[in-house]
C-alpha cells in the first residue's frame, strides 16, 4: 500500500471515527415514531375533521358504506403517504447530491431538475392535453435528466470547477433559460394556470395511482442510493481520496446521477415543484449522525418524510379551507437556512 | 493611435444610434397589421388613413419608446451594479430586485386595483412608486443579510438567490388566488411585457429615466474609481460605503422604474453593459451612454422579434430576452474564474 492510499485510508477512519452509530439509531426510532403520529395528524385534520378512532378503523377495519371511511381510504391516506414518501425521495436525491458534489448549495430545485420536468410537463399540457399520469411522469423524468444534465455540463465546464456559487449560478440561469420556454408555451397555449396549479398543489392530486407509479420506480433509486451510500461517503471525502481508495469514481457519480433523477423525477412527477426539503435535511441530518453516508441517506430519508408530511398539514390549516401551496411552507423554512449557508459563502460541508 | 483610440467610442455611441432608428424604422411597419413604409411615412406626417394612425400612435409608437426607455433604464442599472459590486454577473435580475419589484407590483394589482376601477392613469402612476418601495426594500433586506463585516461578491448573489426563492414563493401563494384572468395578467407581466402599453405609461416612467441616467453619468469618476477595487479607492480619498450605497440606490431605482412599466425581464441588466465594456472600454463617461442605446437596441429588438416570429399571438419580451441572454451568461460564467 502507498503512502498516498495510507492517507486516504486514514481520513476514512477519521471520517468513521466523527460518525456517530447510536445519534443514527436513535434518529431513525424516534423520526419514525414522529412520522406515524403525523401520519396520523395529517389524516385527520381537513375539511371535514375525524376522530383518531375512526382514522383508525378505517384502516385496519374498513367499511365501504361509510362516507368518513371513504374519505380516509380514498382522498387522506393517499395524500398522506405520498407527502411521506416524495420528501424522503427528496431528502435522499439532496444528500447524495451533495455528498458527490461537496457542494453545501446542492439541492434538487435549484439544479435545473424541477425547471426540465416543468418543461416536460408543459410540452405534455400544451401538445397532449388529456394524457395519463403515467406518461406525465415519463415526461418529467426526461425533463428532469435533461436539465440535471445540463447544469452538471456547464457547471464542470467552468473554469476553476464545480464551486458552490457557480452551482448555483449554473442551476439558476438554467432555470431560467428553461423555465423562460415553458412560460412562451403556456402563454401561447393558454395553459399557465393549469401548470401553476400542478407545480404548487402537487399533493392535493395524489391518489393511489400515482402512488403505484411512484413506489417501484423510486423504490430502484433508494436501494441504489443505499448501494452506494459506502461510495458517497469516500467521495464526499474528496477525489484525491477516493482515488486513493481504488474508488471507479465515474461509475459511482453515474449510477449517483441515475439515482437522484429516479428519486427526484419521481417526486416532481407527482407532487410538482416542492424546493429546499432536499437543501434542509441532510445538512440537519448530518449535524445528527455525522458523515457516513450509510447513516446519512435512511436518517434523511424519515426526516425528510416528516418535514413534508407536517409542511403539507400547515399548508392545509394555515388558511383553511384554501390551501396555500405546500412549496411555500417549505421555502418558508428553506430560504433563511439557504441565507445563512449564503453567510457562509457555501462552506457548509463538514 | 491614441487619437484612433480617442475617436472610436463616439463612433460606437453613433453606430449603436444609426442602428436604433433602423429598428425603429422597420419596426414600426411590423406586427399582427403590416404597414407599409410609405404608409408609415404619410402617417407620420399627418396624412394616413385612420386605421394607420390609430395603429401607429395609439399601440405602436408608446410601446416602442417605452421599450427604448426601458431598455436605457435597466441595461444603466446593471452596469451600476456591476462596477460597485467589481462583479461582472451581477444583474438586477439574478439579484432578486426584480422580483422584490415583482412581488410589490402583484400585491399591488392584488389587493389595490380591484378597488381602484375607473382610477386607471392614476394607477399607472402608483404602480412606480410601488416597483420602487418593493425593490429598494428587497435591495435593502440582500444589502443587511450579505453584510457580515463588509459586502463579498459571492455573498451578494448567493444571498440575492435565497430571497429571489423566498419572494418567488410568496408570489405564487398570492398568484394562485388570482381570478383567471388576473392571474394571466400577472403571468405575462412577471415574464416580461411591455405590450398594451399606452401614452401614460410613458408619462410614467420618461421623467425617472431622463433624470436618473444624467445623474449616474455625473458620478461616472465616481464608479471608475469604484471598479478598480476598494483598496485604491481607499488610498484616493472616496468614502467607499457612502457612495456605494447612493449608487446602489441609483441602480435599484432605475431597475425598479423600468420593471414596473416592463416586468420581470431578466439579463438584459447584464448582457448590454457587458457588450458595450467590450465595445467602448471601462471608462463610465463612454460606457454608461453605450450601455443605455446598447439596452434600448437590444429590447427594441428583441420586442419586435416577439411579435412577429409566432405572429398573430405574441410571446413576451421578457422570454425573448431570457431565451438570447441566459446562453450569454452561462458563457461568461464559464469563462470567468
Amino acid at each position: 500500500m502507498s503512502t498516498h492510499a495510507k492517507e486516504a485510508q486514514q481520513d476514512l477512519e477519521k471520517a468513521k471515527a466523527r460518525s456517530k452509530p447510536l445519534a443514527a439509531v436513535s434518529v431513525l426510532v424516534i423520526g419514525l415514531g414522529f412520522l406515524v403520529f403525523a401520519l396520523v395528524l395529517s389524516i385527520s385534520y381537513g375539511a371535514a375533521q375525524i376522530d383518531f378512532k375512526t382514522v383508525w378503523q378505517a384502516v385496519f377495519s374498513f367499511e365501504p358504506g361509510l362516507t368518513e371511511h371513504q374519505i380516509i381510504q380514498e382522498i387522506r391516506l393517499p395524500r398522506a403517504l405520498g407527502a411521506a414518501l416524495v420528501g424522503s425521495f427528496l431528502a435522499v436525491s439532496g444528500a447524495i447530491m451533495q455528498g458527490m458534489t461537496r457542494n453545501a448549495l446542492a439541492e434538487p430545485s435549484i439544479m435545473g431538475v424541477m425547471d426540465g420536468a416543468a418543461l416536460a410537463i408543459a410540452i405534455m399540457f400544451a401538445f397532449a392535453a388529456h394524457v395519463s399520469g403515467f406518461h406525465l411522469m415519463v415526461a418529467s423524468f426526461i425533463g428532469a435528466g435533461a436539465g440535471a444534465a445540463f447544469v452538471f455540463a456547464i457547471g464542470s465546464l467552468a473554469r476553476g470547477g464545480l464551486t458552490p456559487a457557480k452551482l448555483a449560478l449554473a442551476g439558476v440561469t438554467v432555470g431560467a433559460f428553461l423555465s423562460a420556454i415553458s412560460s412562451g408555451i403556456a402563454i401561447h397555449f393558454d395553459v399557465a394556470q393549469d401548470i401553476s396549479f400542478w407545480f404548487a398543489g402537487g399533493l392535493s392530486g395524489m391518489n393511489w395511482t400515482n402512488i403505484k407509479l411512484i413506489v417501484p420506480v423510486a423504490m430502484i433509486g433508494l436501494l441504489l442510493a443505499l448501494a452506494l451510500s459506502k461510495s458517497v461517503t469516500v467521495l464526499s471525502l474528496g477525489e484525491d481520496v477516493a482515488r486513493g481508495l481504488g474508488q471507479r469514481i465515474f461509475l459511482v457519480k453515474t449510477l449517483g446521477v441515475v439515482a437522484v433523477l429516479l428519486l427526484t423525477g419521481a417526486g416532481v412527477a407527482v407532487a410538482g415543484s416542492i424546493g429546499f426539503v432536499g437543501l434542509v435535511i441532510p445538512h440537519i441530518t448530518r449535524g445528527l449522525v455525522g458523515v457516513d453516508y450509510r447513516y446519512i441517506i435512511p436518517c434523511s430519508a424519515v426526516l425528510g418524510a416528516l418535514l413534508l408530511v407536517l409542511a403539507d398539514l400547515a399548508a392545509r390549516l394555515v388558511n383553511a379551507p384554501y390551501e396555500t401551496p405546500v412549496g411555500a411552507m417549505t421555502a418558508l423554512i428553506g430560504v433563511p437556512f439557504f441565507l445563512y449557508l449564503a453567510r457562509r459563502e457555501g462552506r457548509g460541508l463538514s | 493611435m491614441k487619437q484612433a483610440l480617442k475617436k472610436r467610442p463616439i463612433a460606437v455611441l453613433a453606430i449603436l444610434l444609426l442602428a436604433i432608428v433602423v429598428v425603429f424604422l422597420v419596426s414600426l411597419q411590423t406586427g399582427a397589421i403590416r404597414i407599409s413604409p410609405d404608409a408609415v411615412a404619410k402617417t407620420l406626417f399627418g396624412y394616413g388613413s385612420a386605421r394607420d394612425e390609430l395603429v401607429l400612435f395609439q399601440f405602436r409608437l408608446p410601446r416602442m419608446v417605452i421599450a427604448l426607455l426601458v431598455g436605457a433604464g435597466l441595461a444603466v442599472s446593471g452596469a451600476i451594479l456591476q462596477s460597485i459590486s467589481q462583479n461582472e454577473l451581477a444583474d438586477p435580475g439574478i439579484l432578486g430586485i426584480n422580483t422584490g419589484a415583482g412581488l410589490a407590483v402583484v400585491l399591488f394589482i392584488f389587493f389595490v386595483q380591484g378597488s381602484l376601477t375607473g382610477l386607471g392613469s392614476a394607477n399607472l402612476l402608483v404602480m412606480p412608486l410601488f416597483a420602487l418601495s418593493g425593490a429598494l426594500l428587497a435591495a435593502f433586506l440582500i444589502y443587511i443579510l450579505a453584510w457580515k463585516k463588509g459586502i463579498t461578491p459571492v455573498r451578494l448573489v448567493l444571498v440575492g438567490i435565497g430571497l429571489n426563492a423566498a419572494f418567488s414563493a410568496l408570489l405564487i401563494v398570492i398568484q394562485l388566488r388570482m381570478e383567471p384572468n388576473d392571474f394571466m395578467q400577472a403571468t405575462i407581466w412577471l415574464t416580461g411585457n411591455i405590450w398594451g402599453t399606452t401614452w401614460p405609461h410613458v408619462w410614467a416612467v420618461l421623467p425617472w429615466i431622463i433624470l436618473l441616467i444624467p445623474i449616474t453619468l455625473f458620478k461616472a469618476r465616481t464608479l471608475n474609481v469604484l471598479q478598480i477595487g476598494t483598496q485604491s479607492a481607499v488610498s484616493l480619498g472616496v468614502p467607499i460605503e457612502k457612495e456605494r450605497r447612493t449608487l446602489l440606490v441609483l441602480a435599484v431605482s432605475l431597475a425598479a422604474v423600468s420593471v414596473a412599466v416592463g416586468g420581470g425581464i431578466s439579463f438584459l441588466g447584464l448582457v448590454a453593459p457587458h457588450i458595450a465594456r467590450r465595445l467602448v472600454g471601462p471608462k463610465h463617461q463612454v460606457l454608461i451612454p453605450a450601455a443605455a442605446l446598447m439596452g434600448a437596441l437590444i429590447l427594441l429588438t428583441a420586442d419586435m422579434i416577439g411579435r412577429n416570429i409566432l405572429a398573430p399571438s405574441e410571446i413576451p419580451v421578457g422570454i425573448v430576452i431570457a431565451i438570447l441572454g441566459a446562453p450569454y451568461f452561462l458563457y461568461l460564467l464559464m469563462k470567468t474564474r
